[in-house]
């Protein structure tokens, strides 16, 4: 499924990025504490957090997510959405909880990223 | 890896994308007088059909800008020979079966204003002309086809020298022990700037040509060390990676605080990073974890007062 299909399901606003919906979905992941990303997200995943900050485009970007999704109404600043554009992460907000987030996701088939062994 | 198929099969599609998106970024970059062709074999209008058929035979073309002089004045192509030879009249003038009306593109437009016409008007070749309006050259699709794929080449040969210079780096170099080492200064608390060092060891190491999972490895290790350096150091410190044929060396080294009991931070999920440095999703306590997950061998020493030095290798 292309990020594409994810947004217009969910209703998502795209707020950077727009360019790069187009990317197929590997699976999906969600945490707040980027550590945790670091260590489970997988390339070509979606990732669902309430951080809005700068960081998470370098998470994001480091391991070539397809795209971060920040729930809860919480708005990336400017910083952000141009560090985003710059390196051509999308960024897609929306109202609803990340657990309602991650439930649409699922009844829409995609998988959570599955836990493997980094040797 | 248990995900490694669908990751090729997303580079492979993404791939695919790319190269359409570089066809269509071609057609509007490549300028039409780069593409056509700039010897003309041109006819004149008191040419007989006849001996027209035989210039076009000679030069293995189907048809051929007509000029009298310096003056395009029009156009004529194999089937008006052929009509002319079902009426008899292959004795008849060029100038008496030409067509008149001569479409012509600019030479300094792009690709696509040609296809455009091109499938517009189903004509088989259109005259080139400068802005002056004299004849430069001649274009036929074959002409934007050949054009592209020697554009393309000529690209994706760039890209393959890129890609070969780096990648032999450690063949062309000879030594004992070659080995490139990469220094980065890393600033404490500045979480704006957080992640470009391991944003550019990355980088690198794809120039490089390593394997994918291995870039993975050494980018979630070099960004939990930068971070580390970011969020508990008082005067930052310094990410240094060396990286050998068969292995890299990732060392992060700072001045201080100095961790107090190495074996505890090393436990997951143990953290001292006070709540704000939490709130934006840093200092769960995992840094250390994942870095050693991810690594081959890892060692951690560190004096209060003095510093802290972590060194990790990843065999390539």
């Amino acid at each position: 499924m292309k990020l594409q299909k994810i947004v217009e399901e969910l209703s998502l606003s795209v707020q950077a990025a727009g360019n790069k919906l187009d990317t197929e979905i590997t699976g999906g992941y969600a945490s707040d504490l980027l550590s945790c990303v670091m260590a489970k997200a997988r390339k070509g995943n979606v990732w669902v957090t309430l951080q809005s900050h700068l960081n998470i485009v370098a998470v994001a970007a480091l391991l070539q997510l397809a795209g971060i999704v920040v729930t809860e109404g919480m708005s990336p600043d400017a910083a952000t959405l141009d560090k985003a554009n710059e390196e051509g992460i999308p960024i897609l907000t929306t109202s609803a909880t990340t657990f309602a987030v991650v439930g649409q996701l699922t009844a829409l088939g995609i998988k959570g990223a599955e836990v493997v062994n980094d040797k | 890896m248990v995900d490694t198929h669908g990751e090729e099969k997303i580079t492979a599609s993404a791939k695919s994308i790319l190269e359409v998106t570089k066809l269509q970024e071609l057609v509007y970059e490549l300028k039409i007088e780069e593409v056509m062709t700039k010897k003309v074999v041109t006819v004149s209008p008191d040419d007989t059909m006849r001996a027209m058929k035989e210039v076009l035979r000679m030069n293995r073309i189907s048809g051929a800008p007509v000029m009298r002089g310096r003056e395009l004045v029009g156009i004529i192509s194999i089937e008006n020979v052929i009509k002319a030879l079902e009426r008899g009249e292959i004795e008849a003038t060029v100038g008496e079966k030409m067509t008149s009306e001569v479409q012509t593109l600019f030479a300094d437009e792009t690709v696509i204003h040609a296809v455009n016409k091109f499938g517009r008007l189903g004509f088989g070749r259109l005259p080139v002309v400068n802005r002056q309006g004299q004849l430069v050259g001649i274009l036929t699709q074959g002409d934007i086809a050949r054009g592209l794929l020697r554009q393309l080449e000529i690209d994706y040969h760039e890209e393959e020298i890129h890609r070969y210079r780096a990648s032999h780096i450690f063949q062309d170099i000879v030594s004992d022990q070659t080995g490139l080492i990469l220094r980065y200064k890393v600033q404490p608390r500045d979480f704006s700037r957080c992640g470009e060092a391991a944003s550019k060891l990355k980088r690198a190491l794809e120039r490089l040509g390593a394997l994918p999972a291995i870039v993975r490895r050494i980018a979630v290790v070099s960004y939990e060390a930068e971070t580390n350096l970011v969020i508990h150091t008082t005067q930052g410190g310094e990410l240094l990676a060396e990286i050998q044929p068969e292995k890299i060396r990732i060392i992060a080294v700072d001045h201080g605080p100095g961790i107090p009991d190495v074996e505890q931070a090393l436990r997951p999920g143990y953290s001292t990073a006070p709540d704000w440095i939490r709130e934006l999703g840093f200092g769960a306590g995992m840094g250390l974890s994942n870095i050693k997950t991810c690594s081959d061998e890892m060692h951690l020493d560190s004096k209060i007062g003095v510093g802290t030095r972590l060194e990790v290798i990843i065999n390539m």
